[in-house]
Formats: C-alpha cells, sequence, structure tokens
C-alpha cells in the first residue's frame, strides 16, 4: 500500500493504462501544458507527448464528439472534461452518439471512451459552477457512470473504465483531489465496475450513497456511534451498473435504510435506488427509506445559504433518527 | 495583422525573448498600433479633454475597485471564483461608455468593472461579491453573476460562450417591436472556439441583429495562448458570417471609444450586426486561484505589458503631456476612486447575508396550486 492523494491516484491511473495500451490518450481543455486545471494531468505531456496529451480549445460539443469518433474508430480516448458543469455541452455527443452507438449498430460499434471531470459542487461557486450531474448520464442507457471517493477507488475504477468497451462517465470530486488514503501499488490493481463497498458495517441502519458524499455519511456514521446507533456506509462507487445486490443485501441486514446524494432529489440516483428497494426488499423493510439531498434549488453563492443548500451530516444523522424512530 | 502558425513552444520561447515595447502577445505578430503615436490623440478620436479625463476616472475607479475585491478575497471576505479584470478596464469604458442607459450589455464571469461601467452601483457589485443581501443578484449569483435589470446589465455567464446566444436573443427582441437600441455582448478570446458563437453569428447576420459582438482579446484562454487553440486571429475567426469586423487597440481608451461611437451609432441607424477584436492584456492570474504567469506565458511577457500597455498610464500620460491634467489633479481622482472603492468594500462588509428563506425564493415564478414545486423534503419558509 502507498499512501497517496486522490489527484496523484488519478494521474497514476492514467500513466499506467497509456503505457499499457498506446491506443489510450487524453484531450482536455489545459490538460498537457498546464497539466490541468485540477492537476491531475501533471508530468503527463513530457511523458507521452504531444500526441497523446492533447490541449483542446474550448469547444467541449466538439472534443467530446472527437472522442466518441476516435473509438468507433478503434482508439480509447480519455476525455476531460474541466467540470462536467461544461459538459453539458457535450452532452448531445454523449447521449445521442456514445451511448446509442453500440446499440445502433447492432454491435459494430463499442465505445471503449471516458468522459471524465469534477462533479458536484466545491465552495461558493454558485449555479453554474456546482452541480452533481450524475443523473443526467445515469438516465441514458448505454452510459456507464462511475464515482469514485476514495484514493484507491478512484484508481482502480479509472482503470477499469479505460479499459471497458462502453463509454464511462467518471464522475471526481474537486474536493476529493488532495484527499490522502491507502492505494495498493499494483500496476495491475482494476476495480470492476458495478461492484459496491461497505465502507462501514453497522447493524442498526443503512446509509448508501455515491461519490464524495461517502465522506458525510461517515461522519454521520461517526456521530451516530457517539449515540450507540450503528450505521453502515454502503458506497455504491458506480452508479450504473448498480450493485443490486450490495443494496439489498444491507437493507435486509439493518431492515432501515437513507440514501444520501449530493444532487437533486427529482429523478435524482436515490429515487432509483428507493424504487428497487421498495420493489425487491419491501418485505424487510422496518420503515419507509428516505432521502437526503441537496435543496431543491440551484446552489446559491451566498456562504450561508449554500452551507443550507448543500447535504450534510446533521441531515443524515435526523433522516437516520428517524427510520429508526428515536 | 500577421499570423503565425509557429508550433507553441516557439511561441513561448519569442514571447520569452522579445522584450517588446507593446504588449507582447501582439508583438510576436510585429504589431504596434500607429494611434498610439498621434500628435493630438484628442482631435485625432475626437473625444474632448475633458471627457478623456472621466474616461481616466471611470478607469481608475476600475482599477481601485478590483484592487479592493482583490485584498477582500485575499482574507476570505469572498469566496469561489473571482475574475478580475485589471488591464483590462479601457475595454469596459471604451466599449460600454459610448452606450445608451437603455442600451443592453451581457458578458461572461469577469463582469465586475463591466457592470460598474454599465451603471451598476459600486456598493452593489462589491456586496454580491460579498455574497450579501444588497448585492445586486441578492448575494445568490456571486461575482460571475451580476444581473441589473434596472441598468440593463443583463448578467455575468459562467459557461464559457452560454452568453453570445443571450445576446441574440436580447437583439431579436429590439428587432422584433423595431426599436433602436444596441447590445453588446462581451466574450473572451477562448469563447470563439464554442460552436454557440458560430450558431449565433449566422444567425445575428441573417436577422441583422443589433448586437455588437465583443470579443475582449487578452490573448489567453486560462492557461492557454489562443495561438494554440486557434490556425486564425481572433479578428478573422469573425469573418465568414457576413459581419462587418474589425479591430481595436484595446489598451488604448480613446481608440476603442472613439470606434465604439462609431459603431455604436451605425448600428442604431442601419441595425447590426458587428464583430470586434479588442485586443487587450490581462495583468493577474486569470481567477484568484490561478498564477499569473508559468508555462503559458512569462514573467516578462506580463511585465513588459503592465509597463507598456497599461491603458490608465497610457491615457494619464496623453492628458498630462498634452497639459490637461496636472499631479494634484491626478492625485485627486485616485483619491476619489479609492475612496468609492473602500465605501463599496465597508457598504458590503454591513450588509447582512441573505436572509435563509431566500434559499427558496425565484426559484419558480410562481407557486404552482396543483402540482408540488419542490421535492427535498425540506421545510420550507411559509408559501412556498
Ligand atoms: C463551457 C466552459 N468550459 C470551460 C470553462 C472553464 N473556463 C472558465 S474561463 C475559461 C477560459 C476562458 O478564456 P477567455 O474566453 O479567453 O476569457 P478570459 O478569461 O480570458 O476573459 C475556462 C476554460 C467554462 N467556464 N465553461
Ligand atoms: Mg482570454
Amino acid at each position: 500500500m502507498a499512501s497517496m492523494t486522490y489527484r496523484a491516484a488519478l494521474n497514476e491511473a492514467l500513466r499506467e493504462e497509456m503505457e499499457r495500451d498506446p491506443d489510450v490518450f487524453l484531450m482536455g481543455e489545459e490538460v498537457a501544458e498546464y497539466d490541468g486545471a485540477y492537476k491531475v494531468s501533471k508530468g503527463l505531456l513530457d511523458e507521452f507527448g504531444e500526441r497523446r496529451v492533447v490541449d483542446s480549445p474550448i469547444s467541449e460539443l466538439g472534443f467530446g464528439g472527437l472522442g466518441v469518433g476516435a473509438a468507433m474508430a478503434g482508439l480509447r480516448p480519455v476525455i476531460e472534461f474541466m467540470t462536467f458543469n461544461f459538459a453539458f455541452l457535450a452532452i448531445d455527443q454523449v447521449i445521442n452518439a456514445a451511448a446509442k452507438m453500440y446499440y445502433m449498430s447492432n454491435g459494430q460499434f463499442p465505445m471503449p471512451v471516458v468522459f471524465r471531470g469534477p462533479t458536484g459542487a466545491a465552495l461558493q461557486l454558485s449555479a453554474q459552477h456546482s452541480q452533481a450531474c450524475e443523473t443526467y448520464y445515469a438516465h441514458a442507457p448505454g452510459c456507464k457512470v462511475v464515482t469514485p471517493a476514495t484514493p484507491a477507488d478512484a484508481k482502480g475504477l479509472l482503470k477499469a473504465s479505460i479499459r471497458d468497451d462502453d463509454p464511462v462517465a467518471f464522475m471526481e470530486g474537486e474536493l476529493l483531489y488532495n484527499f490522502k488514503g491507502e492505494v495498493p501499488e499494483d500496476d495491475d490493481f482494476v476495480i470492476p465496475l458495478g461492484k459496491a463497498e461497505v465502507k462501514r458495517e453497522g447493524a442498526d441502519v443503512s446509509i448508501i450513497t455515491h461519490g464524495k458524499m461517502l465522506h458525510v455519511a461517515l461522519q454521520a456514521a461517526n456521530k451516530l456511534e457517539e449515540d450507540g446507533v450503528e450505521a453502515e456506509v454502503l458506497d455504491l462507487r458506480t452508479v450504473r451498473p448498480l450493485d443490486v445486490d450490495a443494496i439489498l443485501e444491507t437493507v435486509k441486514k439493518t431492515n432501515r435504510a437513507v440514501y444520501l446524494e449530493e444532487g437533486w432529489s427529482f429523478l435524482g440516483v436515490g429515487a432509483q435506488v428507493v424504487t428497487l428497494i421498495q420493489e425487491e426488499a419491501f418485505d424487510w423493510l422496518d420503515a419507509p427509506v428516505l432521502r437526503v439531498t441537496q435543496a431543491d434549488v440551484p446552489m446559491p453563492y451566498a456562504k450561508n445559504l449554500e452551507q443550507l443548500a448543500k447535504p450534510n451530516a446533521d441531515r443524515v444523522v435526523d433522516a437516520c433518527n428517524k427510520v429508526l424512530y428515536r | 495583422m500577421a499570423q503565425t502558425t509557429a508550433e507553441p513552444d516557439q511561441n513561448a520561447e519569442q514571447a520569452e525573448e522579445a522584450a517588446p515595447d507593446i504588449n507582447s502577445a501582439r508583438a510576436a505578430d510585429g504589431h504596434r498600433w500607429e494611434t498610439r503615436d498621434v500628435e493630438d490623440p484628442f482631435d485625432h478620436f475626437g473625444i474632448p479633454a475633458e471627457d478623456a479625463r472621466g474616461l481616466l476616472a471611470d478607469m481608475l475607479l476600475y482599477r481601485r475597485f478590483e484592487e479592493k475585491a482583490e485584498e477582500a478575497y485575499a482574507i476570505g471576505k469572498i469566496g469561489g471564483f473571482c475574475h478580475l479584470h485589471i488591464g483590462q478596464e479601457a475595454a469596459a469604458a471604451g466599449c460600454i461608455k459610448p452606450l445608451r442607459s437603455e442600451d443592453y450589455v451581457v458578458t461572461a464571469y469577469r463582469d465586475h468593472t463591466q457592470a460598474l461601467a454599465k451603471g451598476v452601483e459600486p456598493e452593489a457589485v462589491m456586496a454580491e461579491l460579498y455574497g450579501r443581501r444588497d448585492g445586486a443578484s441578492g448575494g445568490k449569483g456571486g461575482s460571475m453573476h451580476i444581473f441589473d435589470k434596472s441598468v440593463r446589465f443583463m448578467g455575468g455567464h459562467g459557461i464559457v460562450g452560454g452568453q453570445i446566444p443571450l445576446a441574440a436573443g436580447i437583439g431579436w427582441k429590439v428587432h422584433y417591436r423595431e426599436e433602436d437600441e444596441v447590445v453588446v455582448c462581451f466574450m473572451g478570446d477562448a469563447a470563439v472556439n464554442q460552436g454557440a458563437f458560430h450558431e449565433t453569428l449566422n444567425m445575428s447576420a441573417i436577422w441583422q441583429l443589433p448586437v455588437i459582438y465583443v470579443v475582449e482579446n487578452n490573448a489567453y484562454g486560462m492557461g492557454t495562448a489562443f495561438k494554440r487553440v486557434s490556425k486564425l486571429s481572433v479578428a478573422d475567426r469573425g469573418k465568414g458570417y457576413g459581419i462587418p469586423c474589425s479591430s481595436v487597440d484595446g489598451q488604448d481608451v480613446l481608440a476603442t471609444y472613439a470606434h465604439f461611437r462609431d459603431l455604436v451609432a451605425g448600428v442604431r441607424e442601419q441595425g447590426g450586426p458587428r464583430y470586434v477584436d479588442v485586443q487587450t492584456y490581462r495583468f493577474r492570474g486569470h481567477s484568484m486561484s490561478d498564477p499569473v504567469s508559468g508555462t503559458y506565458r512569462s514573467k516578462a511577457e506580463v511585465k513588459s505589458a503592465t509597463e507598456h500597455d497599461d491603458p490608465i498610464a497610457l491615457l494619464r500620460d496623453r492628458l498630462m503631456d498634452a497639459d490637461e491634467l496636472d499631479q494634484e489633479a491626478l492625485e485627486e481622482m485616485d483619491a476619489d476612486a479609492r475612496e468609492t472603492a473602500s465605501a463599496a468594500a465597508d457598504f458590503a462588509d454591513e450588509s447582512p447575508p441573505p436572509d435563509p428563506e431566500a434559499l427558496y425564493t425565484h426559484v419558480w415564478a410562481e407557486v404552482n396550486e396543483h402540482g408540488r414545486l419542490f421535492f427535498d423534503g425540506r421545510d420550507r419558509p411559509e408559501g412556498l
């Protein structure tokens, strides 16, 4: 095991996959000379040269689509969006082209392209720069959605995503880049897509989450522990494919669940998980499943409003207490 | 303007060794604006010295205001992204001051001084940066999203290129109602690589929308030189749509003002659109969290630009050389600017944060009686 930041873990994953497969290239705004807006691609230009680490113009629709075409022709593009807020400009190519190509062509064109970048809110970046975008991508059949919350998951899942033959929206977190953790020192360390992980065991209530909210869930679990409640924290790690077995298992164990997500509630990831639980584990439930999400408003700038808008550990604790009827 | 097809690394070298006497991003093209050296600039541009002094006072205010914002950011009073306009003040004054109050301005996230130029109160702009209740957008928008309908400042917009079609929409209204207002749409040089730019220019041309598209060409996106992401110059990128295109020395506020005075009059009379490459230079980092120089531009280049291409110094020297301004008057003018900026900061500091209930206001135009609009399961103020 080596201790490294989430940023360094992503960097290693890119480096190793680019070494392993000459068809892998990285393209996006500021990825080469500037080392990436968040320095994820630091050093890659020097190591792999301008052919494989490419600064694009600010043309998300264009270079997003270029990634799709390159994948059709046999390359394995990694397309970096400076953040997923800007990927809205490219979502036509992701949904209308990438997610459907394999199907429309009756299997002739697999789509091994990764679209990656941070999703969700950082600090006071206001309405257009603070959106959790998972749902938009997870909604479309044909597009995988990966949301690592730890350095190890970031590395293992990015390597798996690059090797995957489907388009992957690989969603990082701006506030996670400096987060440190242990990462296995194996250059073939790959975490299969679609496998959730119990990040904390507990018997009383399940907090199910994905992406950087994992850390809020763990905080909440610690607070609950002080109160004698043992919460289990299940990190989906990939939103789609969704690890249904892991969800049902934790619900059957604790009989109570709370879904925590960073984005909006309406038709959110939690809505899908709650549906699944009531469809397939209704008899195991001792309480309705609750959700903790961002307030149902665009993200405000003012510090006090932003804090109110974001989900936090106290809200998760409250929701857990509710499903525990405490 | 000379074109370059040089490789990126050669560009960097050129910039390093050039030590040019004008904005080196331009010097690499071997270009110097002749109008910098005209004998009597006030006469040449048809701007009386009195008005020029007004432009100097405006730009000084913008500079001091941004410096105040910079200070406030450093001590955590302003958060998030904050993009300063320092170095580009002549674009705000020169492009906006020729407008009438009923004309429109829409811009990107580097929006503080354009807001000031269009008449948004300095207090309201600063309070917005502070995220306070009395901010132009009630503290909800922040630095990138200043809005003030009362002076037709149609916003700071955060998605590169996102404001360009909006400008066409505003122009469409003018055309639709057969009015004579003019719309000025600012964007950065990097925005010309967005599809929205090209789609909008074409639509504006076919419908003759009264919009002046202004590229504040500071030669860089965040950390990427324009030359690395465009085969053609900014000026040439507007061509191909049947729109009159021009370039202007955006560090020379007299040149910029005079050019826009004529453009605005032309658009008002004959309709639009127009496309202008306003050549300028950013003296600070892209945003408060970005370095001033680095791999993408050298320290020497920035130093040279600040020494030789400061729009404020350029006009100050012209006025002083013509005995239209003395040291005392300059100092007084600067003291006023500092005073206004400080007062704005004090005002912002004293303005309370938004009411917590504001979280749920202005999401929807009105609350629907029949269906439910909010789905977060949280308590909300009465009536929402
Ligand atoms: C669609 C989109 N992509 C990326 C970004 C991130 N970003 C913000 S500003 C910027 C550079 C823009 O440069 P330019 O248009 O030249 O304007 P300047 O900052 O120089 O004023 C980038 C890449 C964004 N806000 N929107
Ligand atoms: Mg620029």
